[in-house]
Protein backbone atom coordinates (compact mmCIF):
# COMPACT_ATOMS: atom_id res chain seq x y z
CA UNK A 1 0.00 0.00 0.00
CA UNK A 2 2.86 2.56 0.75
CA UNK A 3 3.89 1.95 -2.98
CA UNK A 4 0.37 3.05 -4.20
CA UNK A 5 0.53 5.99 -2.10
CA UNK A 6 4.26 7.30 -2.45
CA UNK A 7 4.00 6.29 -6.34
CA UNK A 8 1.23 6.38 -7.83
CA UNK A 9 -0.73 9.39 -5.65
CA UNK A 10 2.12 10.98 -4.23
CA UNK A 11 4.62 11.09 -7.50
CA UNK A 12 2.71 10.37 -10.43
CA UNK A 13 -1.01 11.95 -9.77
CA UNK A 14 0.61 15.13 -8.46
CA UNK A 15 3.39 15.54 -11.13
CA UNK A 16 0.57 14.66 -13.92
CA UNK A 17 -1.86 17.66 -12.79
CA UNK A 18 0.76 19.41 -11.61
CA UNK A 19 1.95 19.73 -14.99
CA UNK A 20 -1.65 20.21 -16.29
CA UNK A 21 -1.91 22.80 -14.07
CA UNK A 22 1.46 24.77 -15.24
CA UNK A 23 0.23 24.17 -18.79
CA UNK A 24 -2.75 26.53 -17.88
CA UNK A 25 -0.76 28.65 -16.07
CA UNK A 26 1.17 29.44 -19.14
CA UNK A 27 -1.57 29.49 -21.30
CA UNK A 28 -3.71 31.69 -19.12
CA UNK A 29 -0.63 34.08 -18.99
CA UNK A 30 -0.62 34.08 -23.15
CA UNK A 31 -3.80 34.84 -23.41
CA UNK A 32 -3.40 38.04 -20.95
CA UNK A 33 -0.93 39.28 -23.20
CA UNK A 34 -3.29 38.57 -26.79
CA UNK A 35 -0.66 35.69 -27.58
CA UNK A 36 -1.63 32.00 -28.35
CA UNK A 37 0.51 30.59 -25.69
CA UNK A 38 1.86 26.98 -26.00
CA UNK A 39 0.50 23.21 -26.59
CA UNK A 40 -1.10 21.49 -24.35
CA UNK A 41 2.07 18.54 -23.93
CA UNK A 42 4.56 21.70 -23.85
CA UNK A 43 5.50 21.09 -19.82
CA UNK A 44 5.84 17.32 -20.62
CA UNK A 45 7.81 18.11 -23.43
CA UNK A 46 10.30 20.36 -21.54
CA UNK A 47 10.58 17.84 -18.29
CA UNK A 48 11.48 15.37 -21.04
CA UNK A 49 13.37 17.37 -22.70
CA UNK A 50 15.81 18.50 -19.81
CA UNK A 51 16.09 14.83 -18.90
CA UNK A 52 17.82 13.79 -21.42
CA UNK A 53 20.35 16.22 -21.59
CA UNK A 54 23.66 16.64 -20.37
CA UNK A 55 24.87 17.56 -16.38
CA UNK A 56 27.34 20.06 -15.87
CA UNK A 57 28.66 20.97 -12.46
CA UNK A 58 30.23 24.13 -12.11
CA UNK A 59 33.99 23.63 -11.17
CA UNK A 60 33.89 25.94 -7.96
CA UNK A 61 30.69 23.98 -6.82
CA UNK A 62 30.07 21.50 -4.24
CA UNK A 63 29.39 18.65 -5.64
CA UNK A 64 27.72 16.40 -2.89
CA UNK A 65 25.54 19.14 -2.10
CA UNK A 66 24.43 20.49 -5.55
CA UNK A 67 23.59 17.11 -6.99
CA UNK A 68 21.64 16.28 -3.82
CA UNK A 69 19.62 19.30 -3.40
CA UNK A 70 17.13 18.84 -6.32
CA UNK A 71 16.36 14.98 -5.01
CA UNK A 72 15.51 16.51 -1.36
CA UNK A 73 13.09 19.09 -2.78
CA UNK A 74 11.60 16.81 -5.01
CA UNK A 75 10.93 14.20 -2.12
CA UNK A 76 9.99 16.88 0.32
CA UNK A 77 6.63 17.58 -2.25
CA UNK A 78 6.12 13.69 -3.10
CA UNK A 79 6.05 12.90 0.44
CA UNK A 80 3.77 16.16 1.62
CA UNK A 81 1.29 15.47 -1.28
CA UNK A 82 0.82 11.80 -0.27
CA UNK A 83 0.26 12.92 3.02
CA UNK A 84 -2.64 14.76 1.48
CA UNK A 85 -3.89 12.21 -0.91
CA UNK A 86 -4.03 9.84 2.29
CA UNK A 87 -5.83 11.87 4.50
CA UNK A 88 -7.77 12.49 1.18
CA UNK A 89 -8.92 9.27 -0.04
CA UNK A 90 -8.43 6.88 2.64
CA UNK A 91 -9.00 8.91 6.22
CA UNK A 92 -5.39 7.30 6.99
CA UNK A 93 -3.64 10.48 8.66
CA UNK A 94 -2.33 10.81 12.50
CA UNK A 95 -2.33 13.30 15.19
CA UNK A 96 -0.09 16.11 14.34
CA UNK A 97 -0.16 15.60 10.21
CA UNK A 98 -0.83 19.18 9.75
CA UNK A 99 2.46 20.07 11.41
CA UNK A 100 4.24 17.34 9.33
CA UNK A 101 2.75 19.39 6.56
CA UNK A 102 3.72 22.32 6.92
CA UNK A 103 7.30 21.30 7.68
CA UNK A 104 7.90 19.22 4.78
CA UNK A 105 6.42 22.42 2.58
CA UNK A 106 9.25 24.62 2.96
CA UNK A 107 11.15 21.48 2.01
CA UNK A 108 11.58 22.58 -1.67
CA UNK A 109 12.63 26.20 -0.76
CA UNK A 110 15.25 24.82 1.25
CA UNK A 111 16.64 22.63 -1.06
CA UNK A 112 16.55 25.73 -3.24
CA UNK A 113 18.83 27.26 -1.14
CA UNK A 114 20.80 24.41 -0.67
CA UNK A 115 21.33 23.97 -4.27
CA UNK A 116 22.02 27.61 -4.81
CA UNK A 117 24.60 28.03 -2.31
CA UNK A 118 26.38 24.80 -3.83
CA UNK A 119 26.57 26.03 -6.95
CA UNK A 120 29.30 28.73 -5.74
CA UNK A 121 27.82 30.98 -8.37
CA UNK A 122 27.26 34.80 -7.29
CA UNK A 123 23.73 35.02 -8.86
CA UNK A 124 23.09 31.75 -7.12
CA UNK A 125 23.94 32.95 -3.58
CA UNK A 126 22.27 36.21 -4.37
CA UNK A 127 18.90 33.89 -5.01
CA UNK A 128 19.13 31.42 -2.31
CA UNK A 129 19.80 34.99 0.16
CA UNK A 130 16.77 36.36 -0.79
CA UNK A 131 14.90 32.90 -0.93
CA UNK A 132 15.30 32.43 2.76
CA UNK A 133 14.56 36.44 3.96
CA UNK A 134 11.51 35.21 1.78
CA UNK A 135 10.90 32.13 3.80
CA UNK A 136 11.33 34.05 6.69
CA UNK A 137 9.09 36.38 5.75
CA UNK A 138 5.98 34.60 4.83
CA UNK A 139 6.22 31.78 7.00
CA UNK A 140 4.55 33.78 10.30
CA UNK A 141 1.15 34.38 8.19
CA UNK A 142 1.02 31.37 6.51
CA UNK A 143 1.02 29.36 9.71
CA UNK A 144 -0.82 31.68 11.46
CA UNK A 145 -3.84 31.18 8.55
CA UNK A 146 -3.30 27.69 8.73
CA UNK A 147 -4.13 27.62 12.63
CA UNK A 148 -7.43 28.89 11.97
CA UNK A 149 -9.05 25.84 10.14
CA UNK A 150 -7.36 23.94 13.14
CA UNK A 151 -9.22 26.54 15.48
CA UNK A 152 -12.47 25.97 14.01
CA UNK A 153 -12.25 21.78 13.63
CA UNK A 154 -11.08 21.77 17.29
CA UNK A 155 -8.43 19.27 15.71
CA UNK A 156 -5.17 19.32 14.24
CA UNK A 157 -5.29 16.18 12.02
CA UNK A 158 -5.97 17.00 8.38
CA UNK A 159 -8.41 14.41 7.90
CA UNK A 160 -10.90 15.69 10.87
CA UNK A 161 -10.43 19.62 9.06
CA UNK A 162 -12.14 17.36 6.29
CA UNK A 163 -15.06 15.58 8.14
CA UNK A 164 -16.09 18.74 9.68
CA UNK A 165 -16.05 20.37 6.57
CA UNK A 166 -18.75 18.01 5.36
CA UNK A 167 -21.90 20.27 7.04
CA UNK A 168 -20.16 23.76 5.90
CA UNK A 169 -16.97 24.87 4.98
CA UNK A 170 -14.44 27.21 6.54
CA UNK A 171 -14.69 29.65 3.69
CA UNK A 172 -18.17 30.56 4.30
CA UNK A 173 -17.68 32.37 7.49
CA UNK A 174 -15.17 35.52 7.76
CA UNK A 175 -12.29 34.44 9.40
CA UNK A 176 -12.26 31.54 6.79
CA UNK A 177 -12.50 34.10 4.01
CA UNK A 178 -9.58 36.39 5.77
CA UNK A 179 -7.72 33.84 6.01
CA UNK A 180 -7.81 32.42 2.75
CA UNK A 181 -7.18 35.76 1.32
CA UNK A 182 -3.99 35.90 3.53
CA UNK A 183 -2.91 32.43 2.11
CA UNK A 184 -3.26 32.81 -0.97
CA UNK A 185 -0.92 35.77 -0.74
CA UNK A 186 1.34 33.36 1.37
CA UNK A 187 1.04 30.54 -1.54
CA UNK A 188 2.38 33.53 -4.32
CA UNK A 189 5.02 33.97 -2.68
CA UNK A 190 5.91 30.00 -2.18
CA UNK A 191 5.94 29.41 -5.30
CA UNK A 192 7.45 32.36 -6.05
CA UNK A 193 5.80 33.98 -8.30
CA UNK A 194 5.54 37.55 -9.29
CA UNK A 195 5.25 39.84 -7.40
CA UNK A 196 7.59 37.90 -5.00
CA UNK A 197 9.72 36.11 -7.51
CA UNK A 198 12.37 38.06 -6.01
CA UNK A 199 14.76 35.10 -5.56
CA UNK A 200 14.67 34.08 -9.04
CA UNK A 201 13.68 37.14 -10.66
CA UNK A 202 14.74 35.97 -14.32
CA UNK A 203 15.25 39.63 -15.83
CA UNK A 204 17.41 40.00 -12.86
CA UNK A 205 19.38 37.31 -11.31
CA UNK A 206 19.02 34.68 -14.39
CA UNK A 207 16.42 32.55 -12.12
CA UNK A 208 18.25 32.88 -9.25
CA UNK A 209 19.63 29.30 -7.74
CA UNK A 210 18.85 27.04 -10.34
CA UNK A 211 21.41 29.36 -12.93
CA UNK A 212 24.00 26.69 -12.78
CA UNK A 213 21.75 23.82 -13.13
CA UNK A 214 21.74 21.55 -16.14
CA UNK A 215 19.76 18.21 -17.68
CA UNK A 216 18.24 16.49 -14.92
CA UNK A 217 19.13 18.72 -11.93
CA UNK A 218 17.19 21.38 -13.43
CA UNK A 219 14.38 18.65 -14.93
CA UNK A 220 13.74 17.58 -11.34
CA UNK A 221 13.09 21.41 -9.72
CA UNK A 222 11.18 22.22 -12.63
CA UNK A 223 9.23 19.16 -11.56
CA UNK A 224 9.10 20.23 -8.37
CA UNK A 225 7.59 23.96 -9.04
CA UNK A 226 4.91 22.55 -11.16
CA UNK A 227 3.68 19.46 -8.63
CA UNK A 228 3.99 23.29 -6.07
CA UNK A 229 1.70 24.65 -8.48
CA UNK A 230 -0.66 21.69 -7.70
CA UNK A 231 0.35 20.64 -4.05
CA UNK A 232 -0.47 24.13 -2.57
CA UNK A 233 -3.74 24.95 -4.21
CA UNK A 234 -5.17 21.38 -2.59
CA UNK A 235 -3.27 22.02 0.39
CA UNK A 236 -5.65 25.70 0.35
CA UNK A 237 -9.21 23.54 -0.71
CA UNK A 238 -8.02 21.21 2.05
CA UNK A 239 -8.20 23.37 4.79
CA UNK A 240 -11.05 25.69 3.59
CA UNK A 241 -13.16 23.77 1.32
CA UNK A 242 -13.27 20.66 2.70
CA UNK A 243 -11.01 18.77 0.16
CA UNK A 244 -11.58 17.35 -3.13
CA UNK A 245 -15.02 15.45 -3.14
CA UNK A 246 -16.34 13.41 -5.93
CA UNK A 247 -19.69 12.59 -4.97
CA UNK A 248 -22.42 14.10 -7.62
CA UNK A 249 -22.76 18.06 -8.13
CA UNK A 250 -19.90 18.19 -5.27
CA UNK A 251 -17.07 17.34 -8.44
CA UNK A 252 -18.22 20.37 -10.78
CA UNK A 253 -17.50 22.77 -7.57
CA UNK A 254 -13.98 20.80 -6.82
CA UNK A 255 -12.96 21.47 -10.12
CA UNK A 256 -14.49 25.50 -9.71
CA UNK A 257 -12.32 25.38 -6.82
CA UNK A 258 -9.46 24.21 -8.08
CA UNK A 259 -9.63 26.22 -11.30
CA UNK A 260 -10.47 29.38 -9.37
CA UNK A 261 -7.58 29.16 -6.73
CA UNK A 262 -5.01 28.82 -9.92
CA UNK A 263 -6.60 31.45 -12.18
CA UNK A 264 -6.51 34.24 -9.36
CA UNK A 265 -2.54 32.94 -8.48
CA UNK A 266 -2.21 33.49 -12.39
CA UNK A 267 -3.87 36.54 -12.88
CA UNK A 268 -1.80 38.41 -9.66
CA UNK A 269 1.47 37.15 -11.57
CA UNK A 270 0.12 38.70 -14.26
CA UNK A 271 -0.75 42.06 -13.57
CA UNK A 272 1.84 43.05 -10.92
CA UNK A 273 5.50 44.19 -11.06
CA UNK A 274 8.23 42.48 -8.72
CA UNK A 275 8.57 44.08 -5.65
CA UNK A 276 11.81 44.70 -3.47
CA UNK A 277 12.82 42.26 -0.80
CA UNK A 278 12.56 44.88 1.92
CA UNK A 279 8.90 45.45 0.24
CA UNK A 280 8.06 42.28 0.86
CA UNK A 281 8.91 41.26 4.17
CA UNK A 282 7.28 44.85 4.91
CA UNK A 283 4.01 43.25 3.38
CA UNK A 284 4.25 39.92 4.91
CA UNK A 285 5.20 40.63 8.02
CA UNK A 286 2.78 44.32 8.67
CA UNK A 287 -0.57 43.72 7.13
CA UNK A 288 -0.83 40.10 6.17
CA UNK A 289 0.30 39.12 9.95
CA UNK A 290 -2.44 41.26 11.47
CA UNK A 291 -4.94 40.17 9.20
CA UNK A 292 -3.84 36.72 9.98
CA UNK A 293 -3.73 37.60 13.61
CA UNK A 294 -7.83 38.72 13.49
CA UNK A 295 -8.81 35.87 11.36
CA UNK A 296 -7.46 33.50 14.49
CA UNK A 297 -9.15 35.85 16.77
CA UNK A 298 -12.41 35.71 14.79
CA UNK A 299 -11.82 32.01 14.75
CA UNK A 300 -11.10 31.19 18.37
CA UNK A 301 -14.70 33.62 18.86
CA UNK A 302 -16.30 31.11 16.34
CA UNK A 303 -17.38 33.20 14.07
CA UNK B 1 12.37 9.56 -34.62
CA UNK B 2 13.75 9.15 -30.64
CA UNK B 3 11.86 10.53 -27.96
CA UNK B 4 14.15 12.88 -26.53
CA UNK B 5 14.81 14.41 -29.90
CA UNK B 6 11.62 15.05 -30.43
CA UNK B 7 11.09 16.51 -26.90
CA UNK B 8 14.04 18.62 -27.60
CA UNK B 9 13.05 20.13 -30.96
CA UNK B 10 9.81 20.48 -29.67
CA UNK B 11 11.22 22.91 -26.48
CA UNK B 12 14.22 24.14 -27.64
CA UNK B 13 15.11 26.97 -24.88
CA UNK B 14 17.05 29.93 -26.76
CA UNK B 15 20.26 31.73 -25.16
CA UNK B 16 21.05 34.70 -27.20
CA UNK B 17 24.32 36.27 -27.56
CA UNK B 18 25.28 39.12 -29.13
CA UNK B 19 28.89 39.36 -30.50
CA UNK B 20 29.45 42.84 -31.01
CA UNK B 21 26.31 43.20 -33.21
CA UNK B 22 24.58 47.13 -33.59
CA UNK B 23 21.43 45.88 -31.81
CA UNK B 24 19.45 45.22 -34.71
CA UNK B 25 19.48 41.95 -34.63
CA UNK B 26 18.73 41.40 -31.07
CA UNK B 27 15.57 43.86 -31.39
CA UNK B 28 14.46 41.55 -34.33
CA UNK B 29 14.78 38.53 -31.90
CA UNK B 30 12.72 39.89 -29.42
CA UNK B 31 9.79 40.85 -31.79
CA UNK B 32 9.54 37.10 -32.61
CA UNK B 33 8.26 36.66 -28.80
CA UNK B 34 5.66 39.64 -28.54
CA UNK B 35 1.91 38.60 -29.38
CA UNK B 36 2.13 39.37 -32.82
CA UNK B 37 4.42 36.20 -33.51
CA UNK B 38 4.57 34.54 -30.28
CA UNK B 39 7.48 32.12 -30.56
CA UNK B 40 6.01 30.15 -27.51
CA UNK B 41 3.40 28.56 -29.00
CA UNK B 42 6.35 26.31 -30.97
CA UNK B 43 7.52 25.95 -27.13
CA UNK B 44 10.70 28.29 -27.17
CA UNK B 45 11.76 30.06 -24.50
CA UNK B 46 14.46 32.58 -24.06
CA UNK B 47 16.66 31.32 -21.47
CA UNK B 48 18.87 33.95 -19.53
CA UNK B 49 21.53 30.89 -18.31
CA UNK B 50 23.72 29.50 -20.60
CA UNK B 51 23.24 26.17 -18.76
CA UNK B 52 19.25 25.86 -19.54
CA UNK B 53 20.04 26.63 -23.13
CA UNK B 54 19.24 24.14 -25.79
CA UNK B 55 19.69 26.86 -29.15
CA UNK B 56 22.58 29.03 -29.13
CA UNK B 57 21.55 32.31 -31.13
CA UNK B 58 24.45 34.39 -32.12
CA UNK B 59 24.20 37.69 -33.27
CA UNK B 60 27.18 40.27 -34.72
CA UNK B 61 30.45 39.92 -36.27
CA UNK B 62 32.70 37.83 -33.94
CA UNK B 63 34.94 40.89 -32.54
CA UNK B 64 38.58 40.21 -30.88
CA UNK B 65 37.16 40.44 -27.64
CA UNK B 66 33.62 38.88 -27.54
CA UNK B 67 34.95 35.70 -29.34
CA UNK B 68 36.69 34.68 -25.92
CA UNK B 69 33.66 34.95 -24.31
CA UNK B 70 31.85 33.03 -27.37
CA UNK B 71 34.42 29.68 -27.06
CA UNK B 72 33.82 30.14 -23.20
CA UNK B 73 29.89 29.99 -23.48
CA UNK B 74 30.08 27.03 -26.13
CA UNK B 75 31.90 25.23 -23.65
CA UNK B 76 29.54 25.40 -21.02
CA UNK B 77 26.46 24.81 -22.91
CA UNK B 78 24.93 20.88 -22.21
CA UNK B 79 24.60 18.92 -24.95
CA UNK B 80 23.26 18.69 -27.95
CA UNK B 81 23.14 22.52 -28.56
CA UNK B 82 22.61 23.68 -31.97
CA UNK B 83 23.92 26.76 -33.10
CA UNK B 84 22.09 29.13 -34.90
CA UNK B 85 23.69 32.41 -36.84
CA UNK B 86 21.10 35.32 -36.80
CA UNK B 87 21.98 38.14 -39.39
CA UNK B 88 24.50 39.04 -42.32
CA UNK B 89 26.91 40.02 -39.60
CA UNK B 90 27.27 36.39 -38.21
CA UNK B 91 26.63 34.45 -40.73
CA UNK B 92 29.50 36.15 -43.35
CA UNK B 93 30.75 39.37 -41.43
CA UNK B 94 29.05 41.44 -43.91
CA UNK B 95 30.27 45.11 -44.06
CA UNK B 96 32.95 44.23 -41.16
CA UNK B 97 34.67 41.49 -43.33
CA UNK B 98 38.20 43.43 -44.24
CA UNK B 99 38.29 44.81 -40.64
CA UNK B 100 40.70 44.35 -38.25
CA UNK B 101 38.67 43.92 -35.42
CA UNK B 102 36.42 40.45 -36.91
CA UNK B 103 39.51 38.52 -38.39
CA UNK B 104 37.52 35.14 -38.11
CA UNK B 105 33.96 34.63 -39.27
CA UNK B 106 31.58 32.54 -36.14
CA UNK B 107 31.54 29.30 -38.73
CA UNK B 108 35.13 29.17 -38.90
CA UNK B 109 34.90 29.31 -34.54
CA UNK B 110 32.31 27.00 -33.29
CA UNK B 111 29.51 24.71 -35.51
CA UNK B 112 27.05 26.33 -37.27
CA UNK B 113 23.85 24.48 -37.68
CA UNK B 114 21.90 27.34 -39.54
CA UNK B 115 22.26 30.81 -41.00
CA UNK B 116 19.73 33.58 -41.05
CA UNK B 117 20.91 36.20 -43.55
CA UNK B 118 19.58 39.80 -43.62
CA UNK B 119 20.24 42.66 -41.95
CA UNK B 120 18.33 42.25 -39.59
CA UNK B 121 16.30 39.50 -40.78
CA UNK B 122 12.33 39.84 -40.61
CA UNK B 123 10.91 38.07 -37.71
CA UNK B 124 9.52 35.28 -40.53
CA UNK B 125 12.62 34.86 -41.69
CA UNK B 126 13.81 33.82 -38.48
CA UNK B 127 10.59 31.52 -37.94
CA UNK B 128 11.43 30.39 -41.43
CA UNK B 129 14.84 29.42 -40.16
CA UNK B 130 14.01 27.67 -37.03
CA UNK B 131 11.62 25.43 -39.25
CA UNK B 132 14.50 25.04 -41.15
CA UNK B 133 16.40 24.28 -38.15
CA UNK B 134 13.94 22.01 -37.05
CA UNK B 135 13.55 19.90 -40.13
CA UNK B 136 17.01 19.77 -40.91
CA UNK B 137 17.69 17.53 -36.96
CA UNK B 138 14.71 15.94 -37.10
CA UNK B 139 14.97 14.75 -40.60
CA UNK B 140 18.60 13.70 -40.01
CA UNK B 141 17.44 10.89 -37.78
Amino acid sequence: MTFVYLVVFGFAATALLGLITSWIDRKVTARVQYRAGPPFLQPFYDIVKLLGKETLIPAGASKGAFLIAPVIGISGVIVVSTLFWVNQFFSEGFMGDWIVAMYLLTVPSLSLILGGFASGNPLASLGASREMKLVIAYELPFILVALVPVISAHSIRLGDIINVQAGGVFAGSISGILALIVAILCVQAKLALVPFDIPEAETEIVEGPIVEYSGPGLAMFKLMKNMLLFVLPFFLIILFFGGLRFDGINILWTVLEYLGIVAIITVIRNTNPRVRIDQAVRFFWGPMTLLAIVAVILALKGL
Amino acid sequence: MSLKLKALLKSPWVFHLSTGSCNNCDIEILDCLTPRFDLERFGMLLVGSIKHADVLLVTGSCNRMSVERLKELYKQVPQPCLVVAVGTCAASRGIFKDSYNCPVPLDKIIPVDVYIPGCPPKPEAMIAGVVKLIEKVGGAK
